[in-house]
């Protein structure tokens, strides 16, 4: 495995994945393309798979068969003696960010330490430059002042925005977003897609899989609909979400109508 | 009313009565000690979902929480030099059997304790890319010994007071020294009494100090 030296132009590669449980195949050969810079939404009803696609791409599921490639470095699942392990596998991981649906802040750090946390045991950054760094990025998100503060004293917004912070301090290529606002109280879902927009102003590289239509619409590259571990259909927000022609999509889109897409 | 005489006891036996104290601490430590190294060790191997690791450990684990530990000194001291040719001496017997069951609590302990921490937690540190000692060492560990203190801690005050089980196979413990004592002044009343005080006076502080942890651990 080699690893790409233009460090953020690096472009996302799925061949063919599948991820099965047992005799349950959850996600069922699935490719796409994620170029630098690119926002792509994916959605698609509740266990379609989704969540389960983008936890393959970095390897927090190992794919039953497929490729994953990002810029140089490619692991091929097909092959299993050659799948990464121990360090490699972590530094490979490392190229991304990922954000959870439920934060998942480490409980024993401060807010602070959260940031810094993967800079310095990951990245073996002196401590003092991950400190200014993790202050850095949570500014970026909006909370300044907080640093000596622990996940139970913060709102659910402010904790995910603090998640947020802790993946981009890593300086990934590309950031996953996993259904980062399904937990959130409606009134803290908006002070997390404003980051999130901001970052995707910026150039960030970034996949995330949303229930949030009017988000995906106003900030996405591409839009892809899955249903039953399989690309339905894919395409530019306009083509799937304003004038969808593929019939569950449209259903699925029914749901959401009158509520977030408008 | 019977006429408690303190000094009957006292007089002239302070060496012995200091040789049992001793005795009783260094086998307290030491077998809390032993038995938390083997926790760890155990609880790891627990961990490992390995079939071949795990299925020693289980048996083990089992048969030494569903046998008394009583059983197991008198059984290291008597039946294992038959069975095997190994003759301990009765401190190492009874050193090895009060580790064993120590071993066998901590290991449980030490795997609930990891267990209980949110998968969260761990896909978030993969997340980050860290490898699996990094994790462990990093996030997981220091929350886990956090939640592992308390059962801990009284597990070791069980196992304080199972030190007494060491006057079978007579290791001058508080508890032997007490039966020499006895057998020597015929002053059971206070002799027992006596010993009864010194284990309070010993381990009380270490159940506050247990209560001590818990109470930080709910902030």
């Amino acid at each position: 495995m080699e690893t790409d030296a233009s460090n953020g132009q690096a472009k996302l590669e799925l061949t063919n994945v599948r991820k099965n449980y047992g005799e349950i195949a959850a996600v069922c050969g699935v490719s796409m393309e994620v170029n630098s810079g690119e926002v792509v939404a994916i959605i698609g009803p509740s266990g379609c798979g989704k969540s389960t696609l983008l936890r393959c791409i970095n390897h927090l599921e190992t794919p039953t068969a497929g490729k994953v490639r990002l810029g140089n470095q490619e692991i091929n699942y097909d092959n299993p003696r050659t799948i990464p392990h121990g360090r490699e596998l972590a530094l490979f991981r490392s190229r991304f960010g990922m954000v959870f649906q439920q934060f998942d802040l480490f409980q024993n750090k401060t807010v602070l330490e959260n940031v810094m946390v993967g800079q310095v045991v990951v990245q073996k950054k002196p401590v003092d430059m991950a400190r200014k760094v993790a202050r850095d990025y949570l500014d970026l998100v909006g909370l300044s002042g907080m640093d000596d503060r622990h996940a139970q004293d913060l709102s659910g917004g402010q904790q995910q925005r603090v998640a947020i912070a802790r993946a981009l301090a890593l300086l990934p290529e590309v950031l996953l977003f996993d259904e980062v606002t399904s937990a959130l109280d409606p009134e803290l879902v908006g002070e997390v897609l404003e980051v999130m927009q901001k970052l995707a102003k910026e150039g960030a590289t970034m996949v995330l899989v949303t229930h949030e239509m009017a988000f995906a619409r106003d900030v996405a590259n591409k839009v892809i609909f899955m249903d039953a571990g399989l690309i339905e259909q894919q395409g530019s927000p306009k083509d799937i979400l304003i004038a969808p022609e593929n019939k569950r999509l449209k259903s699925f889109l029914a749901r959401f109508h009158g509520n977030s897409a408008g | 009313m019977y006429n408690w005489d303190f000094s009957a006891i006292f007089t002239g036996y302070e060496a012995w009565w200091l040789k049992g104290v001793l005795t009783t601490l260094a086998y307290a430590t030491g077998t809390v000690v032993g038995g938390l190294i083997i926790g760890v060790i155990c609880g790891m191997g627990l961990l490992a979902k390995r079939w071949w690791l795990t299925l020693p450990i289980h048996i083990y684990v089992e048969v030494f929480r569903c046998t008394p530990v009583l059983v197991q000194i008198v059984w290291f001291y008597f039946a294992l030099p038959i069975l095997t040719g190994i003759d301990m001496p009765a401190w190492l017997a009874a050193g090895v059997g009060l580790t064993l069951y120590m071993g066998c609590f901590a290991t449980e302990i030490f795997r609930g304790g990891i267990q209980s921490i949110d998968k969260g937690q761990w896909q978030a540190s993969r997340a980050v890319g860290m490898t699996y000692p990094q994790m462990m060492w990093h996030i997981i560990l220091p929350q886990a010994i956090r939640r592992m203190t308390p059962p801990l801690v009284n597990q070791s005050v069980i196992q304080f007071k199972n030190t007494a089980l060491l006057y079978v196979v007579a290791v001058p413990d508080m508890m032997y020294t007490g039966y020499l004592v006895v057998s020597d002044t015929y002053r059971p009343l206070e002799v027992y009494t006596g010993v009864a005080i010194a284990y309070f006076i010993l381990l009380y502080p270490l159940t506050q100090w247990g209560k001590k942890l818990e109470a930080r651990r709910g902030n």
